[in-house]
């Protein structure tokens, strides 16, 4: 009886969170933090760092690595589930409302105009999100050549049309970084300090 | 079927977009260009839609292009899709794997892989800017950027706002919410453009 009243109040904030959450995961992160752990004290601030990690280094959205992750850790299985949902039922409605009528605001001339600046505004975000993780990202000269041939290669996708998909570039990558891990780990351990990591 | 490619195109993007939403949109561009499902123009327009609409941009849209496509039950799936990745991963992480994220290994190709898509992300990001520069009046083909001439007021309106986030960005020391950017790119393209 007690579980399944948290698992509602799991389903229920983590839908509030998502309805008034605008600008993605990383403005999530503060909000769930405020509520999860200031308000609910479901997690610590402890948890709350962790998770953050854990949420950039797993696939999907943050904001459900998040919701599961607070679901979890309160009432299992059922919990995450719930919090998940929560979390992305208002997006999908909202969402879908706005599909079957954006087609015909885009008839409008004001609408279509707007957009036209909007498209700019898209991309000049997009290069700014990539500004800031190369800001943020550690500089050693493994990780700016690997930044230098993955935009090159993407480039030179879109340039030429190439057949290339991003899982395979992102394949490539991946299987660079275990090779040099063991390069660097099976040459001893006096050249540690280049590669490490922290 | 339609349903189908809809739930394993979107569940590779939830599956490998490390690193939120600016992750997922090279994968999803990849996606929806490749199956004929948006062109870049609608992608930008949805991105800019997502943005301003609550909720992971990840999920805004794969629930987009899932209801343009296959209604209801597309948008169902799709988001399901996205979203069923994310899901699991951090299930299991708790359940079994805590260890994991500790492992130098795994940690070696997470950071090799946030690296490659940095370069992925200003890739498509420089790619989008540069066709913006074109004028694409009536064609939405992929050619029709370099066969209808540059836009001037497209040129005029990208160096501005490009001006408007860096100015912002000094004077805040902060990035201009995307909210704001894209108000400000809305009123603009209204005045180059007309009403």
């Amino acid at each position: 009886m007690k579980k399944s009243k948290l698992i509602f109040d799991l389903f229920y904030t983590f839908f509030k969170i998502g309805l008034f959450t605008f600008g993605g995961g990383y403005a999530m992160i503060a909000v769930i933090e405020s509520i999860c752990v200031e308000k609910k004290g479901w997690i610590t601030h402890d948890d709350m760092a962790n998770v953050t990690v854990l949420a950039e280094s797993t696939p999907g959205p943050i904001a459900v690595n998040c919701a599961t992750f607070v679901g979890y850790k309160r009432a299992g299985l059922s919990g995450a589930a719930l919090a998940t949902l929560g979390v992305v039922l208002p997006s999908f409605i909202i969402i879908y409302v706005l599909a079957g009528v954006l087609d015909r605001l885009i008839e409008i001339k004001a609408v279509s105009s707007a957009f036209s600046g909007i498209r700019i505004a898209v991309g000049l975000l997009i290069i700014g999100a990539a500004v800031n993780m190369i800001t943020k990202m550690k500089k050693t000269a493994f990780a700016v050549a690997v930044l230098v041939l993955s935009c090159a290669a993407m480039l030179a996708v879109n340039i030429f049309s190439l057949r290339l998909s991003v899982i395979a570039l992102m394949a490539a990558a991946a299987a660079a970084g275990l090779i040099r891990f063991f390069i660097l780990s099976g040459s001893g351990s006096e050249k540690r300090g280049e590669g490490d990591e922290k | 079927m339609i349903i189908l490619e809809l739930f394993f195109a979107f569940f590779k993007v939830g599956l490998f977009a490390f690193g939120g939403a600016y992750a997922a949109i090279p994968l999803i561009r990849d996606i929806v260009l490749s199956y004929g499902w948006l062109t870049d123009e609608a992608l930008s327009r949805m991105i800019a839609v997502s943005e301003s609409t609550p909720g992971p941009i990840m999920v805004n849209l794969a629930t987009y292009v899932g209801a343009s496509r296959g209604g209801l039950l597309g948008a169902a799936a799709a988001t399901l899709a996205v979203v069923l990745p994310a899901f699991f991963v951090i299930v299991l992480l708790l359940s079994l794997l805590k260890k994991f994220a500790e492992n130098r290994a795994f940690k070696a190709v997470l950071s090799s892989l946030k690296s490659c898509v940095a370069g992925i992300i200003l890739a498509v990001g420089a790619w989008m800017a540069y066709e913006n520069l074109f004028a694409r009046e009536g064609c939405e083909c992929a050619l029709a950027p370099l066969e209808n001439g540059m836009d001037p007021s497209a040129i005029g309106l990208t160096l501005l706002l490009a001006a408007v986030m860096i100015i912002y960005k000094v004077a805040a020391k902060k990035r201009i919410s995307p909210i704001l950017l894209i108000i400000i790119s809305a009123g603009l393209g209204m005045l180059v453009y007309g009403v």
